[in-house]
């Protein structure tokens, strides 16, 4: 089963702290939602309040059309997977999966049979008579999605699930969670601090940071067009270089920064109208600047700049570079693991303008 | 030579703080087996006879019936209670929590003697008469508190995680507390269980000062000691400790030793 969400003006105080400050939110049924943002940002009290575990200081919330902000968990048509498992020590693995419908009276011999059935889906059908003690994190992980969906929620909470997975593993269950989503279709809000892994499983990314939503979209949009300077930093890497819109001509803005001008479209600014004369700050991933005799390409600028250490990263050489006209600046450049990176050379920058984007100044 | 030494004094020393201990009760258990009417040395050889005598003895039967009942309820009663009170102050913040806690505790640090008098003055002035449902009430009051200790500090936030997962799977409290809580403190909750009917089958002033005609068998024994040494009193005795030492064989079996691999 699966249900739509909407979170109306949420907010929430601690002892007179905001963690939470007017949060609204629209999530469509079945979408695999993520919260994204370093710890205290208030993703986790949101997820507690959606799961009926805390309440909210004001705000509602809506599932499936319905007002359940002052519904107790039990009732809610909501489940939730934690962090460290919490699975019933005491219990065999089909029992722990089959405990949420014996609270729901079905009867032995079926809660036995759909236990077994969701345990299958997670690949543990063998081991149904064990206990959580003899499984490994993975395996636990697995067990806890199990009973968790046993119920067949209309929407599922995940509370930094993979955080105690080592990198392999991972990965792993990112891909299984996110199959296991397509296949029921219920809605999954997934709260996390980990950037990558939020790209890799949702379809909407939510930024949160001090308590109020940074950025909203599809991960590429989040990654490639950050709607806050916030957003964009916690992204990845990224050069973030203040300027100033100096001419406009036919959709063409030129920006002038202490490292040299740019000229870039009007689409390219995120979040404010181009306006000769603002305050703007350029946003530049790694991965957009080149060194020109890898480029191929007639991208402009270029601009000279000093390698002051690089390291190799596998896929590429993060370079720490200073630009000759303001050498007092940092840019970090992502180049080809095939180009040779001498530290203390001087390399010609060219910049892929069309990906970059323009955001208020601070 | 010096390790030498050293393996002397330790084994000395073993020798002496388990005989210390042992050597009494080796002894009681030695001359119910005397063969004579006087358990003193010298050691006559062999005989069954008293244990035969006791348990001819109706009076001493009904008394370790009694003993075996209050023993029972009264631990299961103090248990119960001491795990409500400790699910309370460990999951919910209660006014003057440290307080209560304190004050749950604090009858472990009074004599027997002074619970047992504050009841018997109670009771009197209550018009409620002496018998073994008084004394159970004395065992519970000086059992709860070291039930309450073992199993409150058992409780820890990680199961509170698993309790709020139970909720969250459509548990009501009751449930929660029946079906997850209970079950995962279970080996605390037996420990507690055992060491209070083991601390009840031992009790003598409180059954002495809150019984009159139904009496435990540690009081039944005081009243058979009063006529003088008897290898009897040394058959009952070591039967009473053959009972305690079965249930901390039970204790550390089914307890303690599934608690260790973890």
């Amino acid at each position: 089963m699966t249900a739509d969400v909407s979170l109306l003006n949420l907010s929430k105080a601690f002892n007179g702290v905001a963690a939470l400050n007017d949060v609204s939110l629209e999530i469509n049924a079945g979408e695999f939602i993520v919260l994204l943002g370093p710890s205290g940002c208030g993703k986790s009290t949101l997820l507690s309040i959606i799961g009926g575990f805390l309440a909210a200081s004001s705000g509602k919330v809506f599932i499936g059309g319905k007002d359940m902000t002052s519904v107790p968990p039990s009732v809610r048509p909501t489940t939730t997977m934690f962090q460290d498992y919490a699975l019933f020590p005491h219990m065999s693995l089909r029992d722990n999966v089959a405990f949420g419908l014996k609270m729901r009276k079905v009867g032995r011999k079926e809660r036995n049979h759909t236990a077994d059935t969701f345990l299958d889906m997670v690949g543990l059908k063998a081991s149904a008579n064990r206990k959580p003690h003899e499984l490994s994190g993975g395996q636990r992980q697995r067990v806890a999605l199990a009973r968790a969906l046993s119920v067949s929620p209309d929407l599922l909470l995940l509370d930094e699930p993979l955080g105690a997975l080592d990198m392999k593993l991972r990965r792993q269950m990112q891909d299984e969670l996110k199959a296991i989503q397509k296949e029921i279709g219920t809605t999954f809000i997934h709260v996390t601090h980990d950037q990558e892994e939020a790209m890799a499983i949702a379809d909407r990314i939510v930024v949160m940071n001090q308590g109020a939503i940074e950025g909203l979209g599809k991960p590429s949009d989040i990654y490639m067009r950050p709607q806050s300077l916030f957003s964009a930093g916690f992204m990845g890497e990224v050069n973030l270089i203040s300027g100033t819109v100096t001419t406009i001509n036919k959709q063409q803005y030129t920006i002038k920064t202490k490292i040299g001008s740019f000229e870039l479209l009007a689409d390219a600014f995120v979040n404010s109208e181009p306006q000769v004369g603002k305050d703007v700050t350029l946003c530049i991933r790694p991965e957009q600047i080149s060194a020109r005799s890898d480029a191929g390409r007639n991208l402009k600028p270029l601009i000279p700049a000093k390698i002051l250490s690089s390291a190799f990263f596998g896929t590429h050489f993060r370079c720490l570079l200073a630009p000759d006209l303001a050498p007092e600046l940092r840019l970090i450049a992502h180049l080809p693991q095939s180009s040779e990176m001498l530290q203390g050379s001087v390399v010609d920058l060219v910049f892929d303008t069309a990906n970059m984007t323009v955001l208020l100044s601070a | 030579m010096y390790s030498r030494l050293s393996n002397v004094l330790c084994g000395t020393y073993f020798i002496a703080i388990y005989g210390f201990i042992f050597l009494p009760v080796a002894v009681l258990v030695l001359y119910s087996f005397q063969d004579g009417t006087l358990p003193i040395p010298p050691f006559n050889g062999v005989t069954f006879k008293w244990y035969s005598e006791v348990f001819a003895d109706s009076k001493l039967m009904s008394a370790l019936a009694n003993s075996i009942i209050v023993a029972v309820l009264s631990s299961i009663i103090a248990c119960l209670l001491g795990f409500c009170a400790a699910y309370a102050l460990s999951r919910y913040r209660l006014p003057g929590s440290a307080f209560q806690r304190i004050l749950i505790t604090a009858p472990m640090t009074v004599s027997y003697l002074i619970i047992a008098l504050g009841l018997l003055v109670l009771f009197n002035w209550m018009g409620i008469r002496l018998s073994l449902w008084t004394v159970g009430v004395g065992h519970v009051v000086i059992n709860l508190p070291l039930c309450f200790a073992i199993i409150y500090a058992s409780m820890g936030d990680h199961q509170k995680n698993i309790e709020r997962a139970a909720r969250d799977l459509g548990a009501n409290n009751f449930q929660v507390m029946l079906l997850i809580t209970a079950p995962m403190l279970m080996p605390s909750i037996l420990a507690a269980l055992f060491l209070s009917i083991t601390f009840s089958w031992d009790e003598f002033i409180i059954s002495f000062l809150l019984s009159r005609f139904d009496v435990t068998l540690p009081v039944e024994i005081w009243s058979l000691l009063r006529s003088g040494l008897n290898p009897k009193t040394n058959a009952i005795g070591s039967l009473v400790f053959l009972l305690s030492v079965g249930l901390l064989i039970i204790l550390e079996l089914f307890v303690f030793r599934q608690r260790s691999p973890k």
